[in-house]
């Protein structure tokens, strides 16, 4: 059956009709062409389809598409590229698949720094995987973008060459 | 250098296969085996689905020969009336909707009668297992040095171990995705894969279609660690033979749970070792027995074993060595590359064994290995005599120092002395990785490769050599505007398009920088001198005289190209697996440091350095961020990434149960590089990519044992695998 979900997406007002079993994930990528956001295991697990919901990131691959009725959705495509100069400086992205979950996550940490006083930035960025980079250039990315210098000593700062 | 293409990434710009827009397209599933083996008896085609809506193949629409082209022609494009592997694929079914294409999937019936499947390679298989051969034996490889008997015989200590290590699946972010369409009569096919050319062959056999006739373009690669060097042959036949029956655009991508069940893994292997030794600890004997699982078709276990083989005596001098490998047929889905083919898994056991000798003999594993370390002018087990200068003890005492690695020893003792239930220890693993094709495999694979003058002054390399995430983009722009003493804007990587890219051969085995880069390094050269400068002329000289010469020859390409030519004093003798293996290795000494909880037998790593030399670093964060997701997916396979079978299938083929490390679960990875410029990689760079995956495993596993005394033999160490052996050796108290 087919239903017509109106919702708040990037900030202005779209309306998809959808099957009802549909992900919010697919609703993005193949209704709307909103590509950036990424499928890596379809079951929550990955994070790379991260998006927010009224605020919050959450797996749009577990989000069925009619509970967005109403609400507020950003993707990726949302975001200011400026923002994104620590995460090119540290080497937070390879292969990419991974990464705009990655950016996610990690700007929406630095938007509520307060956690950092409860939780690491390891913590926070746990929910999301990423097969290239072993996790240091992520974390130092988010690290610099909210000005911390703590976290313990990351493997880049020991990093020498000669 | 900044990653070239970091920001469209960043911002989700970048467009991978299941990203592109195909106009009027059918999504393409596979229908898999049911069984490990047996014949075909029935497909059933339930009537839920309306089957005139549905395009179906099978083996009988491969126009040409049903095999994938690879080492060998053993592997059918779609199973002919027999499987030799659960998910093996039977038949191809295509739809509009994706939905109702998954629906029609799992509609159709296998029917197979089922035969004896061989599933344990470590076992001899019985009469009616055999399916390959006499014995099941894919590849049979040997390495002789000396004379190993005698040193066994005489030597005053001889110490044996047997090793084990899993599968590994790749879990590339990206599963595997193709597309495939026809333009007139041109078979277009577009996905994420590491070797176009091997793709392009792949199709011109089995569609018996020239290469005037299909075209191979690849699209950015979220990741590929090996798993996309073969694998993309088939799912690229599969969408290729659903696009020519339908004659529409078929988009191919795989699910996870699909992706993770039938699509190759790393070789799962066991070693035995047996090791002569003076009682100081010197070499004096190396017999080493390396068995690999290849699964029910050959593709590329022959190499992984060369490669495999080839490393299992390690960076150590030792005149007499033996090493015999076979790569077994079973009913597994076939195994394939994984970064660091081969390497990983004799490294883990050779490695590990060190410790083991060390315990045996009362050494300190440091000692031991300084004993016996190559120095310049001493051979490897196929008689390459190593002379690059570097000082190989220096990379050991790096790694030392860096981990404060004695300072560590001394705290864990008072650290394990006052814990009740947490213990600390210290491993480290010093070891190699030859770069680039085995033996004479890059002279064979002839590589070429062009820079173009384009009419703008720019200059364009066209490489078939591919992004996955390593940073090729970004370190082919570096050697090229280097060398020409441009701006890196000023230089474009060509989209690696068959129709357009000269075969530089496959992003595989640690070669594209070192010896691809090397080839742009040359075809700038050629490209300069066709211009009339020389090698000295750079910037604002080179580009005026590439637009002068397009004033000149007006509609022409302007190419400058270069060949590979194999360094000078290499050789290579295919039939003794005798002389320079490699062209050159790369070094490192890696120490772990982890803490084990005896409750549950958890180990986290809570400090990791990775000392190497690699020649010339060229882009440094690009060159640690290789190290450091190496080490992470190497921490991986130590710890937790465990393949589950049951009669031949993966049954934990999730990412929720298939456990890849987080943030949470590694330590922040120390890199250092010693650096020893290689005078024929691209600015002196020898290969990295791989070398960071064979180190984690057996230093990891060797601080397991400092902390704990257990002897753990086996990759994954789980913590129910280190539970087992902790009650075995602890059994009398835990039965009390």
């Amino acid at each position: 059956m087919s239903l017509t979900v109106a919702f708040t997406l990037n900030g202005g007002p779209v309306s998809v009709a959808v099957e009802e079993p549909e992900r919010l994930l697919d609703t993005l990528r193949y209704r709307l062409g909103l590509t950036g956001t990424k499928e890596g295991c379809g079951e929550g697990e990955c994070g790379a389809c991260t998006v927010y919901l009224d605020g919050l990131p959450v797996n749009s691959c577990l989000v069925p598409t009619y509970q967005v009725r109403g609400a507020r959705v950003e993707t990726i495509e949302a975001l200011d590229p400026d923002q994104l100069g620590p995460f090119l400086e540290q080497g937070a992205t390879q292969c990419g698949a991974c990464t705009p979950g990655v950016v996610m996550t990690a700007l929406w940490i630095s938007a509520h720094s307060e956690l950092l006083e409860t939780h690491t930035v390891r913590e926070l960025m746990g929910g999301n995987l990423c097969r290239c980079t072993g996790y240091d250039g992520i974390v130092d990315a988010v690290a610099t973008t909210i000005g911390e210098v703590g976290e313990g000593g990351t493997g880049k700062r020991e990093s020498t060459a000669g | 250098m900044q990653r070239r293409e970091g920001l469209a990434k960043l911002t989700g710009r970048e467009r991978y296969v299941d990203d592109l827009p195909l106009e009027g397209a059918l999504w393409g599933m596979t229908v898999r085996s049911p069984a490990p083996r047996g014949r075909v008896t029935l497909v059933r085609f339930r009537p839920e689905v309306d089957w005139s809506e549905i395009v179906v193949v099978d083996h009988r629409d491969v126009p040409a020969a049903n095999e994938i082209l690879l080492i060998e022609r053993d592997q059918p494009v779609l199973a002919a009336g027999y499987v030799r592997h659960v998910h093996e694929a039977v038949l191809l079914v295509a739809h509009p909707s994706r939905e109702m294409a998954r629906r029609a999937a799992r509609a159709v019936d296998v029917v197979v009668a089922p035969e004896p499947p061989a599933l344990d390679f470590r076992a001899s298989p019985r009469p009616e297992q055999i399916q390959y051969g006499r014995d099941n034996v894919l590849k049979r490889l040997q390495i002789a040095k000396g004379d190993v008997e005698q040193a066994l015989a005489r030597a005053p200590v001889v110490v044996e171990g047997v090793y084990e290590t899993g599968a590994q699946e790749h879990v590339y972010l990206e599963t595997q995705g193709m597309i495939a369409w026809l333009e007139d009569d041109v078979l277009m096919v577009k996905g994420s894969m590491q070797c176009p050319y091997y793709v392009l062959n792949a199709l011109q056999h089995a569609l018996g279609r020239d290469e005037r006739r299909v075209r191979v373009i690849q699209t950015p690669t979220g990741g590929g660690f090996g798993g996309k060097e073969e694998y993309p042959s088939t799912i690229a036949l599969h969408a290729a033979l659903l696009a020519l029956k339908a004659g529409r655009p078929v988009k191919m991508v795989y699910d996870r749970p699909e992706d993770m069940a039938s699509t190759t893994k790393r070789h799962p292997s066991l070693v035995r070792h047996r090791t002569a030794l003076t009682t100081d600890g010197r070499l004096l004997a190396q017999d080493i027995e390396v068995v690999l699982d290849g699964g029910a078709y050959v593709t590329l276990s022959p190499v992984v074993l060369s490669r495999g083989i080839i490393h299992a005596a390690g960076p150590y001098a030792c005149d007499n060595v033996r090493i015999v490998g076979r790569a077994m047929f079973t009913n597994a889905v076939p195994f394939g590359a994984f970064r660091g083919f081969g390497a990983p898994q004799t490294l883990f056991a050779l490695e590990r064994h060190m410790d083991v000798i060390a315990r045996t003999l009362g050494l300190d594993p440091v000692e031991l290995r300084r004993r016996n370390l190559l120095r310049d002018g001493q051979t490897t087990a196929t008689g390459q005599v190593i002379r690059d200068g570097t000082d190989r003890i220096a990379v050991l005492e790096r790694a030392l120092a860096l981990s404060g690695y004695r300072e560590k020893q001394r705290s864990h003792e008072a650290f394990n002395a006052a814990q009740r239930s947490q213990r600390r220890g210290i491993g480290l693993a010093t070891f190699y990785h030859g770069a680039g094709f085995t033996g004479g495999g890059e002279v064979h694979l002839n590589s070429r490769l062009q820079v173009a003058g384009l009419p703008d002054g720019r200059v364009e390399v066209l490489s078939a050599n591919i992004e996955m995430g390593q940073g090729t983009l970004t370190v082919f722009t570096q050697i090229a505007a280097d060398r020409l003493g441009l701006a890196p804007e000023e230089v474009v990587i060509g989209e690696p398009d068959t129709a357009r890219v000269p075969n530089s051969g496959p992003t595989v085995a640690s070669r594209t920088t070192m010896v691809v880069g090397r080839l742009i390094e040359r075809a700038v050269d050629d490209l300069r001198n066709r211009v009339g400068l020389d090698d000295r002329a750079r910037g604002a000289a080179v580009q005026d005289a590439i637009l002068r010469w397009h004033r000149e020859h007006r509609g022409e390409r302007l190419v400058g190209e270069a060949v590979y030519e194999r360094p000078p004093g290499i050789s290579w003798d295919e039939e003794r697996y005798q002389g320079d293996a490699y062209a050159a290795f790369a070094w490192a000494a890696y120490v772990a440091e982890v803490e084990v909880d005896l409750r549950t037998c958890t180990t986290r790593v809570i400090d990791f350095v990775a000392v190497q030399e690699v020649g010339k670093v060229i882009n440094p964060t690009l060159a640690r961020g290789q190290v450091q997701g190496g080490v992470v997916q190497g921490l991986g396979w130590a710890l937790m990434e465990e393949c589950k079978v049951e009669d031949g299938a993966m049954i934990n083929n999730q990412l929720t149960n298939y456990i890849i490390p987080t943030s949470v679960d590694v330590p922040p990875i120390r890199v250092a590089f010693v650096e020893n410029p290689y005078p024929h990689g691209a600015q002196g760079a020898k290969g990295l990519g791989e070398l960071p995956i064979d180190g984690p495993a057996p230093a990891i596993l060797n601080a397991v044992a400092a902390a704990t005394g257990a002897d753990p033999r086996a990759v994954p160490l789980t913590p129910e695998r280190l539970m087992q052996l902790q009650s075995a050796e602890f059994g009398v108290r835990n039965a009390e």
